[in-house]
C-alpha cells in the first residue's frame, strides 16, 4: 500500500510509524527532514510543482515496492513555510525484514531529492536565498541505478 | 502552450504562469527558452543562461533538447531541492 501527501500541516510521526506497523510489517525503517538552524537559517519555505509533485513521488514508490518485497511505502513532503526544527519530509517503509525496509528507504529519500519538483528557500530574518542543488544529491541518486 | 515557471524562475520573469503561442521555428525546449527571453527584460533576466535551467514537458523532466512535439504544458525552473 502507498500513501503519498503533500502538505502544509505538520507530520504526525508517531501516527505515521504506527499505521506502517499496522500493515503486518516485521521492520519499519523510516527517515526524517528537519529545518536546519546553521548558518543563520530562521524558516525554510518549499515551492512545489502542483501534479506533477504527486505524481512523481507515486512513482518513486511503485518503483520501490517494484524493487523490493514491501507491505506499505509512505511518503510526506510539506510545502510552505515552515520554522527550524520542524519536519519537512517523512519516508516510511515497511517489509518483513530490516534489509528490504532500509534499502528501500534510503532509495527512496536519495530519488526524492533529485526526481521530485520541489524547491526549497532559506529565510533569516527578512531576507531569502534560494537553495542550489548539491552535486552530492545527484551523486546519491546515481547510486540506485541499476 | 501553458507555461509555468518555478522559485527563483518564476520570480525573475514576474509571473508563475502564462500562456503563449510560439512560432513555427521554435521546434524544442531550447528553442522556447530563446524565443521567451525576447518577451520582456524580467524573462531575459530569468533565462540567460540555460544551463542553470531545467524543464518539464505536461508534467515529465525533460532535457533542454526535448522537442516540444505537441505539448500543452511546459514548466521551466532550477534544478530542484527538495527532500
Amino acid at each position: 500500500m502507498i500513501r503519498v501527501s503533500i502538505d502544509p500541516a505538520p507530520i504526525e510521526l508517531a501516527l505515521e510509524l504506527a499505521a506502517l506497523e499496522a500493515r503486518g510489517a516485521g521492520g519499519v525503517a523510516s527517515f526524517t527532514g528537519v529545518v536546519r538552524g546553521d548558518g543563520g537559517v530562521t524558516a525554510l519555505e518549499l515551492e512545489h510543482y502542483p501534479g506533477m509533485t504527486e505524481d512523481a513521488l507515486c512513482t518513486l514508490a511503485e518503483a520501490a515496492m517494484a524493487r523490493w518485497s514491501l507491505f506499505g511505502v509512505t511518503i510526506l513532503h510539506r510545502v510552505g513555510r515552515m520554522g527550524v526544527g520542524e519536519r519537512i519530509v517523512f519516508i516510511g517503509t515497511a517489509a518483513a525484514h530490516r534489509r528490504e525496509a532500509l534499502d528501500a528507504c534510503a532509495y527512496l529519500i536519495d530519488r526524492l531529492k533529485t526526481d521530485a519538483p520541489f524547491w526549497k528557500r532559506e529565510w533569516r530574518g527578512d531576507s531569502a536565498t534560494w537553495v542550489e542543488p548539491r552535486s552530492s544529491d545527484a551523486e546519491a541518486a546515481e547510486r540506485w541505478q541499476a | 502552450m501553458d507555461l509555468l515557471y518555478f522559485a527563483w524562475v518564476r520570480e525573475a520573469v514576474g509571473v508563475g504562469h502564462e500562456t503563449v503561442d510560439p512560432p513555427e521555428a521554435v521546434r524544442d525546449v531550447a528553442d522556447l527558452v530563446r524565443w521567451l527571453a525576447t518577451r520582456s527584460p524580467g524573462h531575459a533576466a530569468a533565462l540567460a543562461d540555460p544551463a542553470r535551467l531545467r524543464a518539464a514537458i505536461d508534467q515529465r523532466f525533460v532535457p533542454l533538447d526535448a522537442p516540444l512535439g505537441d505539448a500543452r504544458e511546459v514548466a521551466l525552473f532550477p534544478p530542484v531541492t527538495g527532500g
